[in-house]
């Protein structure tokens, strides 16, 4: 009598088991950016019109962004994974490829500057999204996420998370380069 | 006893006092019927398995309080389901779409039912009860076990 066939349900379970356990460990670790697809990839960037932070330079608006390209960067100061992803957001402000742009997130306006004022300021604009109606708006779940923004004011990129100098490096900047031909 | 129940009762009753806050609700009754009923559709997007609707996360409030304007704003459910699905793709439903890419999801266990019974039919239809019958080396076993039982007892 054959036995073997009786093994195959423990090792069809063990492999399903293992396929989604790889899933979900990529989705962790963002190594897989296509698992959670962002709907709003080559899409026009929602419109918003968001006040500046206290005696800090001019408001952040939607209609301003067209014309050049340009990153838009959610960030918090209540925000952990922001402290870590700041210095290269300095060294990108600082290589001067592109401006920054800055939405203080569900944030105590006096919190973001004293922030800024702490850790240095990247930002060419910052507004204040204290309701999360732009955040919402840009599908944004968590801080700190960064949308590359086209001349033409369309979404080309997307950064869930901290951007690293490697991501920086070997991602974004060859993209803007390329953008900015167009 | 009665205090156990009571007990109980205030359990199941708080398991619905869910993430919602009195401030945020809606005070026309049937709005706010509708906003929760939309909430309960919409995933917090950061915490996975919650609906906005049980979830304390800021996101999911921001959500809730997004859906409740848009519905005193006079959006109906589905206009304001198709804006959250515009923005944060199918995953913002808790309960996934029919459609192309969802299709082994739905029908997947119902081809399985019909693929067992399929598998258990044939095995009937066969009849015999060839290779169920105890060889002689199992009855021992079996003849040794129950004795070893029986004699525990």
């Amino acid at each position: 009598m054959k036995r073997w066939p009786y093994i195959l349900p423990l090792v069809a379970v063990l492999a399903l088991g293992g396929i989604f356990a790889k899933r979900m460990v990529d989705i962790e670790n963002g190594t897989d950016p296509s698992l959670i697809p962002t709907v709003l990839l080559d899409t026009p960037i929602p419109a918003f019109d968001l006040p500046p932070l206290p005696n800090r330079g001019e408001a952040l608006r939607s209609e301003d962004l067209k014309g050049q390209v340009s990153l838009v960067n959610f960030w918090g100061s209540w925000c952990i994974a922001c402290v870590s992803e700041h210095p290269a957001l300095l060294a990108i402000a600082k290589e001067g490829d592109v401006p920054i742009h800055g939405v203080a997130w569900r944030d105590d306006p006096n919190k973001s500057l004293a922030w800024l004022a702490q850790r240095g300021d990247p930002y060419a604009t910052v507004g204040q999204d204290p309701d999360s109606k732009t955040a919402i708006a840009f599908g944004v779940v968590a801080a700190p996420e960064t949308f590359l923004v086209d001349k033409q004011g369309v979404i080309r990129y997307k950064q869930t998370g901290p951007i690293t100098a490697a991501d920086w490096k070997n991602k974004i900047k060859p993209l803007i380069a390329e953008l900015k031909k167009k | 006893m009665k205090k156990l129940a009571l007990f109980l009762a205030a359990l199941c009753i708080s398991s619905f006092a869910l993430a919602v806050e009195p401030n945020e609700m809606l005070k026309d009754a049937g709005l706010e019927a509708r906003a929760r009923e939309v909430s309960k559709q919409l995933r917090c997007v950061q915490c996975q398995n919650e609906t906005i609707d049980e979830s304390h996360a800021d996101i999911a409030r921001a959500m809730r309080l997004l859906v409740r304007e848009r519905i005193t704003a006079g959006d109906t459910n589905d206009q304001i389901i198709a804006y959250m699905l515009s923005r944060y793709g199918d995953y913002v439903l808790l309960r996934p779409r029919f459609m192309s890419s969802t299709l082994i999801l739905w029908v997947g266990p119902f081809v399985l039912l019909v693929l067992g019974g399929l598998v258990v039919v044939t095995r009937i239809r066969r009849g015999g009860t060839e290779g169920l019958a105890l060889t002689e080396e199992e009855q021992k076993a079996v003849a040794a076990l129950t004795e070893l039982g029986e004699g525990g007892s």
